[in-house]
């Protein structure tokens, strides 16, 4: 599948932004990140809107945008909108509730904000994952793979701006515990879609199984087409294996020692620290959603390819 | 509204029966699709640079050529690919917009170009590759299966027929109701065994294929035919044969 930079942009920002106003909303009301808590509100909405408004970009018709909340019943993206729409609410009662300082309003507010945050990125996650003819999309790792980049990422930021607050070791330690489990999460779906049988076979495709193997002999046009250029793409074994390694190394190894050194250090080193863990693992996360789509096939290609 | 429409017994299923026996991969269907829906429903069909290298664009109908089976079993089989208004197909549920749906009355998956955001996400779900963005107008295209002619009381009823349909030069392609199991098509599908594509994936393809014939076996070939000298009846021509082979 072709990977558009707008949604590899938009799953990272956006998935970041909602991690860190998931955790931000969950333990800045118990006290547990210093600071007022508005820069780190303010962060998370920006790349929530930042994300939201790069996957608007992607679209042929911008301006029609605001029909998409209209199929919740159905469709996973129309879900996907209303959630995500109705998370600002709570998100923006947070931020009311920092800066008057209301601690009530802001242990509710920052509830309801986490819980909009898990059901707009578990919908994003369930786009993709109920999409039949991508089998390394339709699979059960792809949204709780979703939920825990998330996770991982928002806990990286929110660790770097308490660090800059000046302590707080819980953040950090989330980040490492996030991180490491968002590792081992990734590397069991790849081997996962690695061993999958596929779903289909170009036999299947054509129906003429029964007479044998199945060849192109002639394709049906010699130029490309929307279908080859959105679902044709691939890449080289070798570039993904690479890849699939800098992102394990820079995107999750690395920030989870970053995070560690982080916590036994403390004051401006932790910040640093932090600082870098959070640049990496966002650049790690760039090259990991570039690949969820750089390494997905679709079975129209079979017809295509074989 | 792009849930499913409930599908009760004897509902009407429009579609095509497409024969892989007959096909010769002529590409009129494909052709004469393009030049109808150029201008109707779903018009304009874009092409991008159309007089000069890298032209392309939008196609209802695609058709393949494969080649099955090794040695003696080997053949050609040519494989149009179009909308096979599926039964069960994620392309309408997952559209966020409405834009996506099918007709309750005869079961035709459409796109209503007016609401469409031209996501894309309808062509991610289709396994069979039957949708083509727009990327001029910004909006999914699909084949309607012609029905601005398979309604159209304007045009002669012989002619209200899907435009590949009309002009396969070799009849391979029939149209018809493949939910009540009297019509025409229905009976060709029981009778040839007409195959669904890609059946598990779960879409339930209304549009059916039918398989190639069984080929007589190689021995069964007729033989070339090798006259001998005592064939030729003519005296003179039997005389110039031996002359000549001498
Ligand atoms: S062939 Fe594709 S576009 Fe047509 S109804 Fe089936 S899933 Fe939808
Ligand atoms: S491209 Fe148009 S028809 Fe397809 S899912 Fe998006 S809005 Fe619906």
């Amino acid at each position: 599948m072709n990977p558009a930079p707008s949604i590899v942009f938009f799953t990272t920002a956006s998935g970041a932004g909602y991690g860190l106003l998931f955790w931000l909303g969950l333990l800045r009301p118990l006290g547990l990140v210093p600071g007022q808590g508005l820069v780190a509100l303010a962060l998370a909405l920006l790349l929530i809107t930042a994300g939201l408004l790069s996957s608007m970009l992607h679209l042929g018709n911008p301006q029609r945008a605001w029909r998409a909340v209209s199929q919740w019943r159905s469709s996973w993206l129309s879900r996907e909108g209303v959630a995500a729409i109705l998370t600002y609410i709570p998100a923006l009662l947070l931020g009311l509730a920092f800066w008057i300082d209301a601690p009530a309003l802001a242990l509710i507010a920052g509830l309801l904000a986490a819980a909009g945050a898990v059901a707009t990125v578990y919908c994003t996650g369930m786009i993709y994952a109920s999409l039949k003819p991508i089998r390394q999309w339709h699979h059960p790792l792809v949204v709780p793979g979703y939920l825990a980049l998330s996770a991982f990422s928002g806990a990286v930021l929110l660790a770097m701006l308490a660090a800059f607050a000046g302590g707080g070791a819980v953040p950090a330690i989330l980040a490492i515990l996030t991180g490491a489990s968002a590792l081992l999460l990734k590397r069991a779906y790849w081997q996962a879609i690695d061993t999958a049988p596929p779903i289909a076979t170009i036999e299947s495709a054509t129906t003429l199984g029964f007479i044998g193997k199945v060849r192109q002999l002639d394709p049906p046009h010699t130029e490309q087409n929307y279908l080859l250029r959105e679902m044709g793409f691939r890449i080289a074994r070798k570039h993904a294996a690479k890849l699939r390694l800098i992102a394990q190394g820079a995107g999750f190894a690395l920030p989870v020692l970053l995070a560690l050194l982080a916590v036994l250090l403390g004051g401006t080193p932790a910040a640093l620290a932090l600082t870098l863990g959070a640049v990496l693992a966002i650049g790690g996360l760039l090259i990991e959603r570039w690949l969820m789509f750089a390494e997905a096939t679709h079975t129209v290609m079979l017809y295509y390819r074989g | 509204m792009t849930c499913l429409p409930e599908i009760t017994p004897g509902q009407k299923k429009l579609g095509l029966v497409i024969d892989l026996d007959t096909c010769v991969g002529c590409q009129a269907c494909a052709t004469n699709c393009k030049e109808w829906n150029a201008s109707g429903h779903s018009g304009p069909l874009p092409d991008s640079k159309p007089y000069s290298a890298g032209a392309e664009g939008v196609w209802f109908n695609r058709v393949h050529s494969y080649e099955a089976g090794e040695g003696e079993q080997g053949r050609t089989v040519n494989f149009p690919r179009s909308c096979l208004h599926c039964e069960t197909p994620d392309c309408v549920t997952v559209c966020p917009t409405g834009a996506s749906y099918k007709r309750i009355e005869d079961g035709i998956v459409l796109v209503d170009h007016d609401l469409c955001i031209g996501c894309g996400l309808c062509a991610w779900a289709c396994p069979y590759g039957a949708r083509e963005m727009d990327e001029d107008e910004g909006v999914m295209k699909k084949c309607t299966l012609c029905i601005d002619r398979i309604y159209n009381i304007n045009i002669p009823e012989a002619q209200r027929q899907p435009a590949c349909v009309l002009t396969c030069p070799t009849s391979a392609r029939h149209f018809g109701d493949l939910g009540d199991p009297e019509s025409k098509v229905s009976k060709l599908v029981a009778e040839r065994g007409g195959q669904p594509l890609m059946p598990e994936l779960g879409y339930k393809p209304v549009n059916s294929y039918l398989p190639p014939r069984n080929r007589s076996s190689a021995s069964a070939q007729p033989e070339e035919a090798a006259p001998t000298p005592m064939d030729i009846k003519n005296p003179l021509l039997r005389w110039m044969d031996k002359v000549l082979t001498r």
